[in-house]
Order: C-alpha cells, then sequence, then structure tokens
C-alpha cells in the first residue's frame, strides 16, 4: 500500500481529553460561589436550598429518573430544565437528576412540571433514594438478573418514600445482577446468589478459555485441569465449591446461571458514610428467594418487611446498620419475621471476627 | 405516552428493517406503576419510525423479553475499540442473534463525564443527537464507575460515535486491568463541608495518567474517587482502590449564638440526643448555657455534629485529605474497604495538588511493578502486609492506621529499638516545623 492510501483510510486520531473541565456547564450561582458555601436547608421533600458566604442562594429540585434513559426522556427533561429551571442540571451519584435555579419562585413550576411528566420529586434527606444498580440482562456478558426490573418493581413500591422524607436517616439501597457486586453497599442489598455449581461445556473450554487463569480465579481452589472424553477442560470439585461464579467471567462456558438455581438474596447495614460509626459493609439476611421477572414479588415483601420495621423502630439519625447495633439480631429476625440459618454464620477468611466474643446477650 | 400507537403505526410502515414487532409481555408489565420505566423509553426507541435504531430497539426488546421468559443473559464479550485505544468500549455480540439479527451487535462506549456530572441542557441534547446518529438511542446516566454509557451501538459505527463524542470534548473512560473512570461529589460547587477542591484533584490525578486508562496495562482495575468530607458521597472507601477524602486538622468552628438558636428550635432533649449523645467518640457537652463544648483533639472528624447543625458548626481552616488505599469489591477475597494510609495530606496550594499527583504516580507505579496478575491494590497489600507496603511506598507507620496494634506475638521485633528512636525522631522533626 503507498503512503498516499494510508494516509487517505488513516482514521482520526483521538483528542486525549481526559476529564472534561465542569465549569464551562457549572450553574453561574455555583461557579461564583465555588468553595464558598455556607450553610443549607431543605424547603421541602426534594428541595435543597444552599446559601452561600456571598449571600448568593441556590435552589435544587432533585427528581429521580430510570438511569437508562432514551433520547426522548433526556429531551424531555431538558425542556423541563429550559422552560422551568435554568438550563444547568447534574447528577447525583444514584441517578437523580438534580435543577438548579437561582429563585425560589421557579421552584413550584418546576417540581409541577416534573411530576406531570412522571418524574418523582425526593431523594434528599432522611428519604429512601434511587437504587444505585448494575446493567443486567439488557446489557452485561455475565448477569443473573435484570437490575433494572428489580429496581423498577421495588422504586414503585418505595415511590412514597422518595417523595417524603419519613426515613430515621437515609435509606441507601442497591442491586446487584451477580455476586461481584457492582452496585455496591447497601443499607438494603438485593444481590444475585447463585445456588448450584457452574455447569461446563467442555466441548468449549479448550478454545474459549485460558485454563490456568481460571483455576486461578476460584477462592476455594475448586476448578481443576482435567481432560474429559479427550479433549483438554476443566473440572469443579462441588464439594468445595461455593457458587460464586468468579469461573464465569473468564470462562463463559462454565454457566453459572440457571433459570431456577439463580437466585436473590438480601443483605442490609452496609454505609458508605463515615457519620457517627464507621463504614460497615452489609450483611446477609435472607436467601433462596425466586429470581421471579418481570416483577420480582418475594424480594418485594422482604424489602418492605424490613423498610418498615426499620422505620417503626429505628431512632431519628440511626443508619439501618447503627440500628441494628442497638437493638442486636435476635430482635432484627423478631422484628422484620424473617429465619436465622447456619448459613448466617460467617465462614470466610476472619470469620471468627464476627462471632460474639463476649457474655453480650439480648433476650 | 399519547403519541406511542401513531409511532408504532410510523415504525412499521417506515422502516423496511422492522418486521414483525416482538410481543413483550414480560416488559410490560414493568411500564406500570409510579416510578419512570425504562421499558416505555425502549419502546420508544423501537416506535421512532424511521429512526436509524428502531429495528435494532426492535429486536434488544425481543431479546430482553427472551431473557425474561427463560431467566438467562444472552450477551457475549469481544473486542472493540477506537483507533488509538485499547480500552474504553464494552463489546457486547448477542448469542441470540439468529432469533433477532438487528441486536446482534450492542457495544457501550464508557465516557467519562465532566467532574461533578455537570451538564447544561446545551450539551445534554449534543449528546442525544450524537447518539440518535450513530448508535440506539439509549443513554445510562450513570454507570458504577462514573461513566456516561452511551449503550448500543454497531461495531461500524463506535468510531463514529467516538469521533463525534471526542469533537465535542468528550474522551472515552476505562475498562479492563487500567486506571478506571473517577468520580468526585458535587463539592465545592455546592457544598458547605467541602475540604479542598475535587474538581481541581479529580482532573489532575486522571488527567496526568490517561495513558493507563486508554491503553490498558495495569495487572487489573485501578479506581479513584474524590469525596470532599467524611460523609464520603462518592462512596470512596468501599469502591475506590485510591479513597481521597476530605478532612481538616485544626479545631472545628462553632458559631455558639447559632448553637443557642438550635437548641431553642429543637429542644434541649432533642439536642442532647440527636447530637451531643450520637457523637462517637463523647467528644461534645453541652453546657447549661446552651452553648457547645467540643474536644477537637478527641473529634474523629464523623461528620455527625457538622451535618445536623450545619449553620452552627464548620471543618476548621486547615483542610486537606485523608488517603485510604485498597477498597475493593468480592473478587476473589472478599470485599475490602480501603485502609487509611495517609491521615492527612494537605491540599491548598497549587503545590500540594502536584504533589497528590506525585504520590498516586508513586502508588501506581508500586501496584504497576507488585500486584499479581488480577490482583487488586487491596489484594497486594493483605498479601504482603502493610508495613511492607508502607516502605515500599515511603510513608512511616502512623496509629491512625490502625484500630489497634497488633493483638498477635508472632513478629520479630529485634530492631524495635532503632524504630522507636526513628519515630521519635520523626516527632521532634514535626514539633521543630
Amino acid at each position: 500500500m503507498s503512503q498516499a492510501q494510508t494516509a487517505e483510510v488513516r482514521p482520526r486520531l483521538p483528542d486525549e481529553h481526559g476529564v472534561p473541565d465542569p465549569f464551562q456547564y457549572m450553574h453561574p450561582i455555583m461557579k461564583k460561589n465555588y468553595g464558598n458555601w455556607d450553610w443549607h436547608d431543605r424547603p421541602r421533600p426534594g428541595v435543597l436550598h444552599h446559601v452561600a458566604k456571598s449571600g448568593d442562594e441556590v435552589w435544587t429540585v432533585r427528581a429521580g429518573t430510570q438511569r437508562q434513559m432514551d433520547v426522548g426522556t433526556i429531551r424531555q427533561l431538558c425542556d423541563i430544565a429550559d422552560t422551568h429551571g435554568e438550563g444547568h442540571v447534574r447528577f447525583t451519584t444514584r441517578s437523580n437528576i438534580e435543577f438548579m435555579v437561582g429563585d425560589f419562585a421557579k421552584v413550584p413550576a418546576l417540581i409541577s412540571a416534573l411530576n406531570a411528566n412522571g418524574y418523582p420529586v425526593g431523594g434528599t434527606g432522611n428519604s429512601v433514594s434511587m437504587i444505585s444498580h448494575t446493567q443486567g440482562w439488557l446489557h452485561c456478558d455475565i448477569p443473573g438478573t435484570d437490575a433494572s426490573g428489580v429496581v423498577k418493581s421495588l422504586m414503585d413500591m418505595m415511590h412514597h418514600e422518595f417523595t417524603h422524607e419519613e426515613m430515621p436517616n437515609r435509606v441507601r439501597i442497591t442491586t446487584s445482577c451477580c455476586q461481584i457486586n457492582c452496585g455496591g453497599q447497601g443499607d438494603i442489598a438485593i444481590n444475585v446468589q447463585y445456588t448450584k455449581p457452574p455447569k461446563i461445556n467442555h466441548d468449549l473450554v479448550a478454545n474459549v478459555c485460558e485454563r490456568p487463569a481460571v483455576v486461578a480465579r476460584c477462592p476455594v481452589a475448586a476448578i481443576r485441569p482435567a481432560m474429559v472424553d479427550g479433549k483438554p477442560s476443566l473440572e469443579v470439585d462441588e464439594s468445595k465449591c461455593v457458587c460464586c461464579g468468579a469461573c464465569y467471567p473468564p470462562c463463559p462456558p462454565m454457566q453459572i446461571n440457571g433459570a431456577d438455581s439463580t437466585k436473590i438474596a438480601i443483605w442490609v447495614g452496609g454505609k458508605h458514610s463515615n457519620a457517627r460509626s464507621k463504614p460497615t459493609f452489609h450483611k446477609l439476611v435472607v436467601a433462596n428467594l425466586p429470581n421471579n421477572a418481570p416483577r420480582w414479588p418475594e424480594v418485594e415483601e422482604v424489602v418492605r418487611k424490613i423498610l418498615y420495621a426499620y422505620k417503626d423502630n429505628a431512632k431519628h439519625f440511626e443508619r439501618m446498620g447503627e440500628w441494628i447495633d442497638r437493638i442486636g439480631w435476635p430482635r432484627f429476625f423478631e422484628l422484620t419475621g424473617l429465619a436465622f440459618t447456619k448459613h448466617h454464620i460467617d465462614t470466610w477468611v476472619g470469620a471468627r471476627h464476627n462471632m460474639n466474643m463476649s457474655a453480650h446477650v439480648r433476650f | 405516552m399519547s403519541g406511542v400507537e401513531d409511532a408504532r403505526e410510523g415504525a412499521v410502515a417506515g422502516a423496511a428493517h422492522v418486521t414483525a414487532q416482538h410481543p413483550t409481555p414480560n416488559l410490560d408489565q414493568l411500564e406500570s406503576g409510579p416510578w419512570p420505566s425504562f421499558v416505555t423509553g425502549l419502546k420508544r426507541l423501537r416506535d421512532s419510525g424511521g429512526k436509524q435504531y428502531a429495528a435494532m430497539m426492535n429486536d434488544l426488546l425481543g431479546q430482553l423479553e427472551h431473557s425474561y421468559t427463560n431467566r438467562l443473559g444472552y450477551w457475549k464479550g469481544g473486542t472493540v475499540s477506537v483507533f488509538g485505544y485499547g480500552g474504553g468500549v464494552i463489546p457486547r455480540f448477542s448469542e441470540v442473534a439468529d432469533k433477532f439479527p438487528e441486536s446482534k451487535e450492542f457495544h457501550t462506549l464508557r465516557v467519562q463525564p465532566p467532574a461533578g456530572y455537570h451538564y447544561t441542557t446545551d450539551l445534554l441534547r449534543q449528546m442525544c443527537d450524537i447518539w440518535e446518529e450513530h448508535g440506539s438511542g439509549l443513554i445510562a446516566l450513570h454507570g458504577q464507575s462514573g461513566d456516561i454509557m452511551f449503550q448500543g451501538c454497531k461495531t461500524e459505527n463506535v468510531q463514529k460515535a467516538f469521533d463525534a463524542l471526542n469533537e465535542i470534548g468528550f474522551d472515552l473512560g476505562g475498562a479492563g486491568p487500567a486506571l478506571r473512570t473517577s468520580m468526585s461529589c458535587v463539592g465545592h460547587a455546592r457544598c458547605e463541608m467541602s475540604m479542598y477542591d475535587e474538581v481541581k484533584a479529580h482532573r489532575a490525578v486522571i488527567n496526568e495518567f490517561l495513558d493507563e486508562m486508554h491503553r490498558p496495562s495495569f495487572p487489573y482495575k485501578f479506581k479513584y474517587k474524590f469525596s470532599g468530607c467524611p460523609n464520603d458521597c462518592v462512596n470512596a472507601i468501599h469502591r475506590a482502590d485510591f479513597a481521597v477524602i476530605g478532612t481538616w486538622r485544626d479545631d472545628m468552628k462553632v458559631d455558639q449564638e447559632e448553637v443557642k438558636a438550635y437548641v431553642a428550635s429543637h429542644g434541649r432533649k432533642y439536642t442532647i440526643d440527636h447530637v451531643i449523645a450520637m457523637c462517637p467518640t463523647r467528644a461534645l457537652s453541652l453546657n447549661d448555657d446552651d452553648t457547645l463544648e467540643v474536644d477537637n483533639r478527641s473529634c474523629v472528624r464523623c461528620m455527625h455534629c457538622l451535618n445536623v447543625m450545619n449553620k452552627a458548626l464548620a471543618p476548621g481552616d486547615d483542610r486537606g485529605a485523608t488517603i485510604l488505599i485498597g477498597g475493593k469489591r468480592a473478587l476473589k477475597v472478599g470485599d475490602l474497604m480501603g485502609t487509611m494510609v495517609v491521615p492527612f495530606f494537605k491540599l491548598q496550594d497549587d503545590e500540594d495538588y502536584e504533589q497528590l499527583v506525585e504520590f498516586a504516580r508513586t502508588i501506581m507505579e508500586f501496584f504497576a511493578e507488585n500486584a499479581l496478575e488480577h490482583e487488586r491494590i487491596g489484594e497486594t497489600i493483605d498479601r504482603i502486609g502493610l508495613p511492607t507496603f508502607l516502605a515500599a511506598v515511603g510513608i512511616e507507620p502512623d496509629p491512625n492506621m490502625v484500630r489497634h496494634p497488633r493483638t498477635s506475638c508472632y513478629v520479630r521485633t529485634d530492631d524495635f529499638t532503632d524504630e522507636a528512636e526513628k519515630y521519635f525522631e520523626r516527632k521532634r522533626e514535626m514539633a521543630a516545623e
């Protein structure tokens, strides 16, 4: 190929912009008072009012979205921001959209426009915010469920708790479509929990999988190389296997998902913030719930029980985990009507630190 | 949606590729209820008449319904990238393309958002136009690692979509064993608790190391997150290999008149129960005249009292960040939180931010050279021990790094006296500064 031809087909080289400068998009009041804010309050659920040291004020209206948005939805939100807001928006880490305005008089019409188009206003203060979640069947290559559907079902159930601030403290819920848990830690976490070892397609392993890497990936050393029907493959010691699914991403012929064996587990008491208590991981409370698409009613029922036991019993400012720390796990299982089993007792590395090494007991 | 029926007719008449609409009885059930429905959005794209993605979204809905029926996913990975980069595109090829051929390729472009997630409507509309031309019309704001996810692109359109986004100032994010897209909280832009310039730190660190993002060569992923205070709104301690959490070193500021006003409006019992008694280190006391006494040496900067009485209380002036290293999710050893490695990193002048970038470089160089394949830095530290890690990156031990000193006697201590002398020497140097 001649040089001229090479130049002709050579694609455009990227401009390595990296993280874009946000100041070109930031609301002018936020830009002007950058680093100089004084205090804030919340005039009503879903609305924040921030006051700068300069005396400038900005009101933020927060609304829930479906996260995975079609261009029609995004343009509609832009229309609302242009008509009733000031053309500047931002998103929270939980996929809520925020509209900033410099005049409180604009807030009621903004809220009306959002509500009229089906966007709930809320997610502030001691409310249930949008569930942070993963990709699911829509796009992931290893999903056990469809987080978007689980989230839609749960947010329908908790709509009132998003639009009101009636919880003891903020409630941060997460959903993950596999045990890698991309959804993260939560006051309540709804995560896939596999219940059966992988089913291996031995015809494909040798061609698709880098076998030593798959062996190395197993957290309990249950996978070893094997010849199966004369073909190099892998085998799983099913007595050791903890059904975590770690082998599935590097070796898709080791199918971990099954229409009935992929279940849902619910965990509670995870917390990111350092406020009062240190950050915590969530703890298992229920496993083996059916992966019952499209509405997951069994999951919804358990989440409802936990959420309202917390709402009815926790003290103001206690997060889910802090509430349980006070009342104890026996009372938690009693108040929620859930079962405590041998599977709640940790057996992983460091498990001993999770036992009760004292004579402290609750009756 | 009132226009949906009309649009469906238009879709069938206008776009030759749309064969019959796939029935979606399962997905249809996710259109009822008060929360915005992603299914309604997907259908709107399917029913968009002559749009280039209408047929693709019909088959995408068909495949998704197929997943809902069989409770299984049908995407596999592969290799798709843009010219000059090794990562940033998540390839997705359908395993059921025989049934749903139009969505056989449905790749995602991970795109880094503006720090702090600020947008103008003009910018969002430009992104919609680009994605309407080259992609599926479906955009997730945002993914769990902070990217804008432009979901659903044919292989032949990936370069075109990227070029268009790149022309308006946007760049791909991270994927695979690489530096990943980062997140920072709203911080300085709107929050009185913000203790450092998150935008400056976020952009300074990430933009210095873009080569590590665009051309993956690390043992495994490496994530930064920037939170302006210990409320940690971007979940850095749990989710980041390198968490930068704003804090302050001097005394918190107390406006006693505002404290009195708070007690007057909320009541003394409420204030004691919900502010004073909730201090995790018993560092607060309410005086008889309803002013507040703070034991600043015992305060752990947890933020509770500042959050609750944000008009009366404020962080001090000697500000910077606490740095925790090693947070990650389950694979392979189980979840790890970051642990404190730098109790206080001053972040005030430009020079401080340059030093943060250099510290980030040191940590990533350690990671690149010492982590095993598919090992996160928190696992590396667990494997070699925190003291070995500290020595490797040139950080002296500090009691803030531990919950309590070791309880195990299995340690060789024959150089203990020398190490103790180094500690006292450091203390003398700090006192002299």
